[in-house]
This record gives C-alpha cells, sequence and structure tokens, in this order.
C-alpha cells in the first residue's frame, strides 16, 4: 500500500524445476521461515524488488510528512500541535529506518532520493490528495494510518530481516498515530454542528482514496504472486482491503459519521462489508502524476534538497577541515 | 500578591518566546536540508513547545489569584492579540535560510541556557522548578546551534558569507534580551526574577568563543531594538509576529468556545 504497485522483474512466478540450485535453497529456507539477512545469497529479482518496496515505503514516510506537516502551523489547541509535531518526525523518523534497511541491500540513499526526484520511483498515492480542513489531520491518522498498519503487521514476519525489524518499531508508532486520529475525530464529532461537518466531510474526501492504498484488485498480479512466494507481501491487496473495510465501518458508526459508499452493507453470508466499485482510474491517474497535489509535494521534495545543498556541502567541507586538523595536530 | 500581575506579565515572557519560536521550528517540519536535521529540529521546536506550555500553566495561576480562574493554555496562545504576546523580538524573526534559523537558534539559545541557569535558583519555586526542567534541554539546544554554526561559519565560502550575513542581521536584536525594565526590576529585587543584564558580560564570551571557532567576525554594537522599554516585552513587535499569529490562531478563533 505505500509500495502499491511493486515490479517483481518477472513474467511469471517460477516453479521449482525451473530454479537453480542456489534459487531452490533460498526458496526452501523462506518456506522455512529462515530471515534473509543483507550478506545472505538472494537472487537479483529478490533484491531489486525488496530495494523498490522498501524504497517506495521509505518515500512514502517522507513525502507523507507534507500533507500533514500543511497543518502543524495552524493546528487548533497546543496540545493538539505537539502532538502533531511529534507524529509528523516520526514518519521521518520511519523514513529513515527504511532508508537504512534499503541500503543493507546495496542501494545509497542519495541515489534512491535521485530516483524519487526524477520520478522513477513512486511513493503512496494517498499523499497527493489535499489537507484542507483541521478535520483532515483526524481522518489521515484514522484512516492512512489505519491502513499503514493493516499493511505493516504482516510485514513484520516478511522473509527480510532488515525490513521486518524496521517494520516492528514502526508498528507501534502507528498504532499510536492511529489511536491520536481517531481522538481528533472524536473531538469534532462530539464539539459544535460546524465540527462534525468538518469530520464528515473530510472523511468524504478520504475514504476512496484510502481504500485505493492498497493497491489494485489482486486478479491476474503476477507481481504479487511472486512477492507472496518470497514473503514479502504476506496478504493479498483485497485481503487487506476488506479487513480495511471490517474494522472500519464500525468505527464510522461509532463516530456517527457516513462511509460515502451507497452500496456498503454487511454481507451476513461471507461474514464480510460488501463495499462499492473503487474508481480505478482515477487511482492509476494518480500514480501516473495526475493527483491534485503530485507536483507541489514533488516540488516542496525538490526544494528542500536543493536549497539544502550548501548546507550538506558546509557540513562536509566542515569535517574535512576539521580531520585535517587532527591530523596536522597528531 | 501585588505583584502578581507583573509576575504573571514576566511569565509570559518567558512562555512566549517558547511558544513563538517552536512555532517558527514548526514551519520547517518535512522542509529541512537533511532528513536528520528535520528530525532534530523538530525536537527543538518540541522542547521549546512544552517548556512553553509550561510556563503558560503556571500563568494560568498566577493570574488565577487575581482574576479567577485565569486563562488556560489555549486561550492564552491563540486569543491573545499581538500587542498581548511578550516573547523577544529575536524568536519572532522570519526562518530565512538554514544559516538564518540556525543564527536566530544560536543567539537565543545561549541566552536562554543562561537564564534557565540564573532562574533555576529563584525564590519562586515554581519557576524554579520549571527552569530546572527546561535547562536541561537547552543544553544539547545550544549544543546543537552552536555547532551549526561553527560548521557553516566555518564551512565552504558560501555557508560563511551567509552565516556572517545571518548574524550581523540579527545582531540588532540581542540587545533586548538584556535590557530590564520596571516589571523585571522589581521582580530581580524580590529575588524572584533573573538579572538578564548580568548575563550580558557571560553571553558575550560564549558567543565570542563559538564565534571565533567558526571565523565569524563579531558584529558592532549599533543601536539595538526593543531595548529601551518599547520592544517584544512590552508587546511592541516586529510585523512578522501579527503574520505569524494570523496562521497560528486561525483555526482556534474561527470556532469561539470550540474544544478539539
Ligand atoms: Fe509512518
Ligand atoms: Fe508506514
Ligand atoms: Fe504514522
Amino acid at each position: 500500500m505505500y509500495a502499491q504497485m511493486v515490479d517483481t522483474g518477472v513474467a511469471k512466478v517460477r516453479d521449482v524445476a525451473e530454479m537453480t540450485q542456489e534459487e531452490r535453497a533460498f526458496q526452501d529456507r523462506i518456506d522455512a521461515d529462515v530471515k534473509v539477512e543483507p550478506k545472505d545469497w538472494m537472487p537479483d529479482a529478490y533484491r531489486r524488488t525488496l530495494i523498490r518496496q522498501i524504497q517506495q515505503h521509505a518515500h512514502s514516510e517522507i513525502v507523507g510528512m507534507l500533507p500533514e506537516g500543511n497543518w502543524i502551523t495552524r493546528a487548533p489547541s497546543l496540545q493538539r500541535k505537539a502532538t502533531l509535531m511529534a507524529k509528523v518526525q516520526d514518519e521521518g523518523g520511519h523514513g529513515l529506518y527504511l532508508y537504512c534497511a534499503a541500503e543493507t541491500l546495496g542501494v545509497s540513499r542519495d541515489a534512491m532520493v535521485a530516483d524519487l526526484h526524477a520520478g522513477k520511483v513512486k511513493y503512496s498515492s494517498i499523499f497527493n490528495y489535499p489537507t484542507l480542513t483541521w478535520a483532515d489531520i483526524g481522518t489521515i491518522g484514522w484512516l492512512v494510518d489505519g491502513a499503514a498498519i493493516m499493511n505493516q503487521i504482516p510485514l513484520c514476519r516478511c522473509s527480510f530481516g532488515p525490513y521486518a525489524r524496521a517494520m516492528i518499531r514502526v508498528c507501534k508508532e502507528e498504532s499510536f498515530h492511529q489511536r491520536q486520529g481517531y481522538d481528533i475525530m472524536l473531538a469534532l464529532c462530539r464539539g459544535t454542528p460546524e465540527q462534525k461537518v468538518m469530520a464528515q466531510d473530510a472523511l468524504n474526501r478520504w475514504w476512496w482514496p484510502s481504500l485505493m492504498m492498497f493497491g489494485p484488485p489482486d486478479a491476474a498480479s503476477v507481481h504479487s504472486a511472486q512477492s507472496a512466494r518470497w514473503k514479502i507481501k504476506l496478504l493479498s491487496n483485497d485481503e487487506l482491503r476488506q479487513r480495511f473495510v471490517d474494522q472500519t465501518v464500525p468505527q464510522a458508526d461509532y463516530l456517527g459519521l457516513k462511509v460515502p459508499d451507497d452500496r456498503l452493507a454487511w454481507s451476513a453470508e461471507r461474514g464480510h462489508y460488501d463495499f462499492g466499485e473503487i474508481d480505478w482510474q482515477e487511482f492509476h491517474e494518480v500514480i501516473k502524476g495526475n493527483g491534485p497535489c503530485n507536483r507541489e509535494r514533488m516540488q516542496t521534495r525538490i526544494k528542500a534538497w536543493e536549497d539544502g545543498a550548501w548546507v550538506r556541502e558546509a557540513a562536509l567541507a566542515h569535517a574535512e577541515k576539521h580531520a585535517a586538523r587532527e591530523r596536522q595536530a597528531a | 500578591m501585588d505583584d502578581d500581575p507583573r509576575l504573571f506579565d514576566y511569565v509570559l515572557r518567558l512562555a512566549d518566546n517558547g511558544v513563538v519560536l517552536a512555532q517558527r521550528l514548526g514551519e520547517w517540519v518535512g522542509k529541512g536540508p537533511a532528513l536528520e536535521e528535520d528530525i532534530a529540529l523538530t525536537n527543538v521546536g518540541l522542547d521549546l513547545l512544552g517548556q512553553g506550555r509550561m510556563w503558560l500553566a503556571y500563568a494560568r495561576e498566577i493570574e488565577a489569584r487575581y482574576a479567577p480562574p485565569g486563562r488556560g493554555e489555549d486561550a492564552l496562545a491563540f486569543l491573545r492579540d499581538g500587542g498581548e504576546f511578550r516573547n523577544l523580538l529575536l524568536v519572532e524573526q522570519p526562518n530565512g535560510s538554514y544559516a538564518d534559523t540556525m543564527a536566530r537558534q544560536f543567539l537565543f539559545d545561549q541566552w536562554h541556557l543562561m537564564l534557565l541557569g540564573a532562574l533555576a535558583g529563584s525564590k519562586d519555586e515554581r519557576i524554579a522548578a520549571i527552569a530546572a526542567k527546561a535547562g536541561k534541554e537547552v543544553r544539547y539546544h545550544v549544543e546543537r546551534s552552536a555547532d551549526w554554526t561553527i560548521r557553516l561559519g566555518d564551512g565552504t565560502e558560501l555557508s560563511h558569507r551567509r552565516m556572517q550575513d545571518a548574524v550581523d542581521a540579527l545582531w540588532m536584536y540581542t540587545g533586548e534580551m538584556f535590557a530590564v525594565d520596571a516589571i523585571e526590576r522589581g521582580l530581580v529585587a524580590a529575588g524572584v526574577a533573573a538579572d538578564a543584564a548580568s548575563l550580558q558580560g557571560p553571553w558575550r564570551s560564549a558567543v565570542a568563543a563559538v564565534f571565533d571557532e567558526a571565523t565569524l567576525a563579531m558584529p558592532g554594537d549599533g543601536w539595538m531594538q526593543g531595548a529601551t522599554g518599547r520592544g517584544g516585552k512590552q508587546g511592541i513587535h516586529t510585523e512578522h509576529l501579527g503574520h505569524m499569529l494570523a496562521e497560528m490562531q486561525i483555526v482556534a478563533r474561527s470556532h469561539p468556545g470550540a474544544r478539539w
């Protein structure tokens, strides 16, 4: 979901007969739930897929700081301002752990950032939507962090050790974020009529984009099948989406908010909520760069990076001078 | 106590420095020159906001003694107009470049650390306790901002120029930190407030030592803004504060009486 469309670089899932001996041994270890560590042999496609997946996830954390950062200066109470600053800071920390996890696979952070800025690597579609009112901050915590947890809890068991360990750390914080977001929604829904309208409006705008976070439907997704085999994707997009809907609808009911889907209904037969059709055209357009905020998000990231270049260069130059002086003194 | 309105005013000076500078640092979130910096700068902002809230909580208690029930932290932060804010002019200055932000931070942090050190010995127990707690955090702030002053000052030619320009431009706001007006004078005599004037010498030496390592020239002491009893501490601000508050207070003021 933060990594919505990860290309595994394979045309179809290879069966055992087609594997080399090394590949078979690798698959056996994965089947036996032995973690893969950076120094271990791994198929190139596994490495490349993971780099892409972790990188997309890392970029999502970093770009995700922007829509929420947008409300730090306008948070309506000091308590909420402090909580929001800490939350956005946590997301930066998540980006940092994830970049480190990806670096263990032999790609530098600078190279990853360059790929993001060049548009070669994506980040989650969700962060291309605007945050228009304070209620959006509550809704993002509730829905977006909620969806993130849904996706990342299984990843705590993924086959690549550094990624699994990063996810364990990240998940703890994401569940804080989700509770804080829901708490904002509770305050709004118990507040003035205007606050309640604000909360409903935010849910109306964020509901469908949140469902899109889990990525395209499962049907005929060769990449998902390969990733499942490698245990870097443990549940399918549709399964995760269903879990999310099942978990979230009662929470909306409790808030007294209406989920903006006329086809939403409990199916006693399936034991799940049925829900309406997602606008996949919108999803693909947002992924392609045509969402409401794609351009601003990238411009902001690129500007921050470029404006910071002289600072990073100065730090480097100072470190070199310092080292040279110490050598001279020694 | 007759002194309560004056004590309230003094504690607001301490509170507003934290709230206003945290608001400025909050503008940087997500846009720092490196991810680690973004995170570290937000940490400083969070500390200052937390300190501001501690001072505001005490301000409310004081106000409650003569105007019960006293205003809570959000009423104080979001419902006062610019002229009621008591922060130093220095902390409301715009972020500018990273050099401007770091120069502002260092000049303030160095003073802040010394001020809190003095306040930790206040006869007012609440002030002493808050100052002691805040002082531990600020020790780390000044380490960091001094370090950046040195790295940028003694970095590249470009960073040196930017840091020197930043220090030169902000220097005229430093005098206010040491100006003691009638409100402070009474509280200093009572052993409650810190004698800011006495911090000037030690502050200058500490700043000079860092500038020396940073290869920065100490600016000359010209006219100091707000140092003659008509500055931020008295509610006479630069034009920047009004814009900052317009943004900070918009949601809270658009929904009178709402709880968030
Ligand atoms: Fe996160
Ligand atoms: Fe995440
Ligand atoms: Fe989060």
